[in-house]
C-alpha cells in the first residue's frame, strides 16, 4: 500500500510586481556584462601566484590488470613537483554519487578506457604532459565486457565488479498485459546511442592549500556539497577543511554531477603545498565525464481497434559503463515513465542498468526519460499507423490528464493539459515549402548536393513526460540565506545559496524572487560556496523549484522580522503588511524600509523541501515516486534528401506547460537549448564506442548542432499552476530534450518511409547503403 | 623565445614562450587575457576567436610565434572604456548568453560579420556563425542578438 502524498499547500499570494526585475520579468542576467566582455572568471580562467599545473595519466585499455607502475622517469623531469598514484590517496580510495565504487586513482585494475591511473604536477602544462608520458605502466589486458544486454541477462557474463553486473533492475507491474484483450499489437526494438553533454567549458578548477591543513577548491560543478561529501573522505579531511567555491561554469547538462578533477587537484595541492590548476582538453573531457546511457528498448503496445491503449510491455537495458554514477536513478526514471504520458491499464516494464567496460554513463538532461521517450513515441506512431489514425489523434485518445493513474500507481494530482498541448502543436501553421533557388535552404546546404530533386518533406510529433526534482524518497532540499540591510542609505538584499549557476539563469531568478518578495530594487546574489547549507544539484530541472522555494521562504522569514522591527518602532501591532517599492505598507500608512531598518540588518536562513516521495516497490514498481511531472510537445518539419540520406530540419515548434513563467527570456532559452540537444541526439550526436574504446573524442568527430543545423523554433507556453510548487512553477529545462528527438525522427520516417529504429539516424540508415 | 605583439592597442611582450604554445595560450596564460576561451583545441568551436590583423581567427590554431609583430584584438578590447560595443550589449540583452563560454568567440565573429555586412539576412548570419558552437541556446537568441546589433548600428531600416 502506497502512503498518501502530503496535501497541497496553496501557493502564497505574490504581490503584484512593484520593482522592475521581479518574478515574471525578463530581468537581465547579473553576470551578463561580465560574460560579454570576457571578464567572467570560468574555472579554466583561474590563476594563482606560483601555481602548478596538474595532468592525469589515463588507462589506454577498457579492462586490464595493473602489474606495475614506474614513476621514476616522470619524477626525473625538471619542473615536475609531484607524481601520485593510488598509494598517495590518504583517505578513502573510492568515491561515487550513489555507490562509492569509483577509484580516485586505479588501484589494481582499470575498468574503462581513460580511467585515471596517476597524476603529475609541474610548472608548465607541457612539462606535466611530457612527464606523464614517461610514466611506465605494465598492464595485463583482459577481454572487456561490452554487451550491456548480456551483462544484464546472462549470469555467465564475466563480472565487471565483484557485486555483479546488474546495478539495478526495476520492474513495473500493473494489471496483466497478457489478458488485456488487445485487438491491435505493435512491437519494436529501438536503440539509443551514447550522447555526450558536450558542454563547452572543459572540466577544470584550482585547488589552493590552506594554512589549517585543509584546501580551498574553486571548481565548476553542479552540486558543491555532494562534491565536498565525496572529496573530504578521500583526502582524509573533515568536510569543514574542504571548502568549495563555485567558479564560472561553462555549461553542465549533467556532466558535472560526478567528480572529475576535484580530488586530483586537491591531492596535488596538499602534496606540493602550492595551488594546482587542472584543466582538461576536449579529448580528455570525453574520457573525464559520464555520458548519456546508451539503451536498447524492446516494446510491445496493445490497443483496441480504435486506438485505445490496453497494454504496454517493455524491456529497457541501459548501459552504465564501468561505474554506477547515477545509474540507479536513470533506471528509476526509465521504468516509472516507460509507458509515457498515457493512460495504460496493463503494464509490465523491466528496466535494467548494468556495469560494462564501456565508458561510464550517468546524468544527462532528461536522463532515463529521454531514452524511453524515443521508444514509446516511436511505438505510438506505429500504433497510429496500425489503427489508421493520425499521430496526434492516437496521442490525444490516450493522453494523461489530471487525476490519471500512472503505471506506478501514482495519481497525477496536478494539471496535465496534454490534449491541449497536442492540439496546439497540430494547429501551428505549416512552414512554406523550401525556396529552392538558394541551396542553403535544402538538405546538404552549401555543399550544394541537390537542387531539390530527391527532397521530400515530412512532419512528426513527439510528447514526453519528465519528473521534476529528485524522486524515490530522496531527502531533496535547498538552503537560502537572505540578508536585508541598508547600503548607502538604500534597502538592499543579499541572497546567498550554494546553488550552481550553470548558464540556466538561476542567479537572475534568485534576485527576481528577492525583489518580488521584499519589494526592494537592489539585490545581490553572493557567490555560491559551501559556507552556506546545501542547495542540492542543478539538475532534474529542480533549481527554480527548490532554490527558488528556499529563497522565497527565507525572504518570507526576513519579512516577518521586518514587521516585528516596524511594530517595535511604531509601538503598535500592524494589520496586513506588504513590502513594496522600498516601503512597508500597512493600515494605509507607508514607512520607508530605511527608517525601519536604520542600522539593523535582518538575516534569515531557510531550508526548503518539496513534498515527500517514496521508493518504488522493488517487485511491483508501485509507489508515489515523483514530486512533479512536466510535459512538452514538439512538432518537427523536415526536408529529407532520400537519395543522399541528408536531413534538414525546417522548423521545430514546441508547446510546453511551465506552470508559471518566471523569466520569459530565460525560459525560452531553456526550451531552445533543450530542443537543440534533442535534435543532436536524433541526427548526429554519438560517442562511438567499439570494443570499449571511444573512436571520436573530439569536436571534429563528435558533432553537435551548429547554427546551420538548427531551424527557427516556434514556442507556445502554457501556465497551468501546480498547487504544490512555489509560484505554481513547473521545472522546464528537460522536457523539450525528451520530445524533440522522437518528433524529428517521426518526421524523417514520414518523409523517407522507413522504420528508423536507431538514433542518431545516419545517412546510410536512410539510403540503405 | 620572446614574442612581441600588439594586443588591444598595447604593445605586449611574452618571454619564455615554448615554441609549441598557441596564441590562445599566450593570451590567456601569459598576458592575463582569459576572455578568449579554449574549448576544443582544433578550430571546431570558435570559442577562441580573436582578430589577428583585423581577420577573425581561431587563436588555438595560431602558433604564438606567428603573432610576432602583429596586431591582436580580443573580446576584452571591444568595449569603448565603460561602454559596451553594440554587439556585446545586444548579446546581453537578447538572452544570447547562458553559460557564456561561447560568447566571447561569437561576439568577435559577429563584430567581424557586421563590419563587413551591416545588414545580414538570416541565412548569412547562420553561415557566418557556423564555425561557432553554442551548447546552451539553440542559437535562436543569438540570431536575435545579431539582428538587434545590426539594427542599432544602422544596418536595418
Amino acid at each position: 500500500m502506497t502512503p498518501p502524498m502530503t496535501p497541497p499547500v496553496a501557493p502564497s499570494r505574490v504581490e503584484s510586481r512593484t520593482v522592475p526585475g521581479g518574478v515574471g520579468d525578463s530581468a537581465a542576467r547579473p553576470d551578463g556584462v561580465l560574460k560579454v566582455t570576457g571578464e567572467f572568471a570560468y574555472s579554466s580562467d583561474l590563476w594563482a601566484d606560483d601555481m602548478l599545473w596538474g595532468v592525469t595519466l589515463r588507462a589506454p585499455h577498457p579492462r586490464a590488470l595493473i602489474k606495475s607502475i614506474d614513476l621514476g622517469p616522470a619524477l626525473a623531469v625538471p619542473g615536475v613537483h609531484a607524481v601520485l598514484t593510488h598509494e598517495d590517496v590518504p583517505g578513502e580510495k573510492h568515491y561515487g554519487l550513489d555507490r562509492r565504487d569509483q577509484p580516485v586513482l586505479a588501484v589494481d585494475q582499470v575498468r574503462y578506457q581513460g580511467e585515471p591511473v596517476a597524476l603529475v604536477a609541474a610548472d608548465h602544462p607541457e612539462t606535466a604532459r611530457r612527464a606523464r608520458d614517461r610514466i611506465r605502466v605494465e598492464y595485463e589486458v583482459l577481454e572487456p565486457v561490452t554487451d550491456a544486454r548480456r551483462a544484464a541477462l546472462d549470469p555467465g557474463c564475466p563480472k565487471v565488479h565483484e557485486s555483479g553486473n546488474v546495478v539495478r533492475h526495476q520492474p513495473i507491474r500493473r494489471g496483466d498485459p497478457e489478458t488485456s484483450g488487445a485487438e491491435v499489437v505493435v512491437t519494436g526494438e529501438y536503440e539509443v546511442g551514447m550522447q555526450d553533454q558536450a558542454f563547452l567549458g572543459p572540466e577544470s578548477g584550482l585547488a589552493v592549500p590552506a594554512e589549517d591543513g585543509g584546501v580551498d577548491l574553486f571548481v565548476a560543478t553542479q552540486w558543491l556539497h555532494v562534491d565536498q561529501e565525496q572529496i573530504a573522505p578521500c583526502l582524509g579531511l573533515p568536510p569543514e577543511k574542504v571548502r568549495l567555491t563555485l567558479a564560472g561554469v561553462g555549461g553542465a547538462f549533467g556532466a558535472r554531477e560526478d567528480l572529475s578533477m576535484q580530488v586530483h587537484a586537491c591531492l596535488l595541492a596538499l602534496r606540493t603545498g602550492r595551488p594546482v590548476k587542472i584543466v582538461y582538453g576536449r579529448e580528455e573531457s570525453f574520457f573525464g565525464h559520464v555520458h548519456r546511457h546508451p539503451a536498447t528498448l524492446r516494446y510491445e503496445h496493445g490497443a483496441t481497434r480504435d486506438g485505445r491503449l490496453v497494454h504496454v510491455k517493455a524491456e529497457i537495458v541501459l548501459d552504465g559503463g564501468a561505474y554506477a554514477s547515477s545509474t540507479t536513478a536513470v533506471v528509476g526514471n526509465a521504468a516509472s515513465l516507460g509507458a509515457g504520458p498515457y493512460e495504460v491499464p496493463n503494464v509490465a516494464i523491466d528496466a535494467y542498468g548494468v556495469y560494462t567496460n564501456n565508458p561510464p554513463c550517468g546524468a544527462m538532461r532528461g536522463f532515463g526519460a529521454v531514452q524511453a521517450c524515443f521508444a514509446y513515441e516511436s511505438q505510438m506512431d506505429r500504433l497510429a499507423q496500425a489503427c489508421g489514425l493520425d499521430p496526434v489523434e492516437i496521442r490525444v485518445r490516450n493522453a494523461l490528464s489530471e487525476g490519471s493513474t500512472l503505471a506506478t500507481g501514482q495519481v497525477v494530482d496536478m494539471p496535465a493539459p496534454l490534449t491541449d498541448l497536442l492540439e496546439r502543436a497540430r494547429a501551428f501553421p505549416a512552414p512554406p515549402p523550401p525556396d529552392r533557388s538558394d541551396a542553403r535552404n535544402l538538405p546538404g546546404g552549401v555543399a550544394n548536393t541537390t537542387r531539390g530533386e530527391g527532397v521530400v518533406r515530412g512532419v512528426g510529433y513527439g510528447i514526453g513526460i519528465k519528473n521534476i526534482c529528485y524522486s524515490e524518497g530522496f531527502d531533496d532540499f535547498s538552503t537560502a540565506r537572505v540578508r536585508l540591510e541598508l547600503v548607502g542609505g538604500e534597502p538592499a538584499a543579499l541572497v546567498h545559496t550554494a546553488a550552481a549557476e550553470v548558464g540556466q539563469g538561476l542567479v537572475t531568478l534568485q534576485a527576481q524572487i528577492a525583489r518580488t518578495e521584499l519589494g526592494v530594487a537592489r539585490v545581490t546574489v553572493a557567490p555560491a560556496d559551501t559556507a552556506v547549507g546545501s542547495a542540492g544539484s542543478s539538475s532534474a530541472s529542480r533549481q527554480s523549484y527548490m532554490t527558488g522555494g528556499a529563497v522565497k521562504a527565507a525572504c518570507a522569514a526576513v519579512r516577518e522580522q521586518v514587521v516585528k522591527l516596524a511594530e517595535a518602532r511604531l509601538g503598535r501591532t500592524l494589520g496586513e503588511v506588504t513590502l513594496r517599492d522600498g516601503e512597508l505598507r500597512a493600515d494605509g500608512v507607508a514607512v520607508p524600509l530605511a527608517e525601519i531598518l536604520a542600522g539593523e540588518a535582518v538575516e534569515e536562513t531557510r531550508e526548503y523541501r518539496h513534498r515527500r516521495t517514496f521508493p518504488l516497490d522493488p517487485v511491483t514498481g508501485q509507489g508515489n515516486s515523483h514530486v512533479q511531472f512536466a510535459f512538452c510537445v514538439h512538432r518537427a518539419v523536415v526536408d529529407v534528401d532520400v537519395e543522399l540520406g541528408l536531413v534538414k530540419v525546417v522548423e521545430l515548434a514546441a508547446v510546453q506547460d511551465v506552470g508559471k513563467i518566471l523569466n520569459p527570456v530565460s525560459l525560452a532559452g531553456q526550451i531552445h537549448g533543450g530542443t537543440a540537444q534533442g535534435l543532436g541526439l536524433a541526427l548526429m550526436e554519438e560517442v562511438q564506442v567499439s570494443g570499449g574504446e571511444i573512436r571520436n573524442p573530439s569536436f571534429t568527430d563528435y558533432l553537435i548542432p551548429t547554427i546551420l543545423d538548427m531551424p527557427p523554433m516556434r514556442l507556445e507556453i502554457l501556465e497551468h499552476p501546480d498547487p504544490f510548487a512555489p509560484y505554481g512553477l513547473r521545472g522546464a529545462g528537460e522536457p523539450p530534450t525528451l520530445s524533440s528527438t522522437p518528433a524529428i525522427v517521426a518526421a524523417v520516417r514520414d518523409a523517407a518511409g522507413l522504420p528508423l529504429t536507431r538514433i542518431p539516424i545516419r545517412p546510410e540508415h536512410i539510403t540503405g547503403t | 623565445m620572446r614574442v612581441t605583439l600588439t594586443v588591444n592597442g598595447e604593445r605586449r611582450v611574452a618571454d619564455d614562450v615554448w615554441p609549441g604554445e598557441s596564441l590562445l595560450y599566450v593570451l590567456r596564460e601569459r598576458l592575463g587575457l582569459p576572455g578568449a576561451k579554449n574549448a576544443c583545441e582544433q578550430g571546431e568551436c570558435g570559442s577562441c576567436t580573436v582578430y589577428l590583423d583585423d581577420v577573425p581567427v581561431c587563436s588555438c590554431l595560431v602558433a604564438a610565434g606567428q603573432a610576432q609583430g602583429r596586431e591582436v584584438r580580443t573580446v576584452e578590447g571591444l568595449a569603448d572604456g565603460g561602454r559596451l560595443d553594440p554587439v556585446q550589449a545586444a548579446f546581453a540583452e537578447a538572452g544570447a548568453v547562458q553559460c557564456g563560454f561561447c560568447t566571447p568567440g561569437l561576439i568577435v565573429q559577429t563584430h567581424a560579420l557586421l563590419r563587413d555586412d551591416p545588414d545580414p539576412a538570416d541565412a548569412d548570419i547562420r553561415e557566418a556563425l557556423a564555425g561557432n558552437l553554442c551548447r546552451c541556446t539553440g542559437y535562436e537568441k543569438i540570431i536575435e542578438a545579431v539582428k538587434l546589433a545590426a539594427a542599432r548600428t544602422g544596418g536595418s531600416q
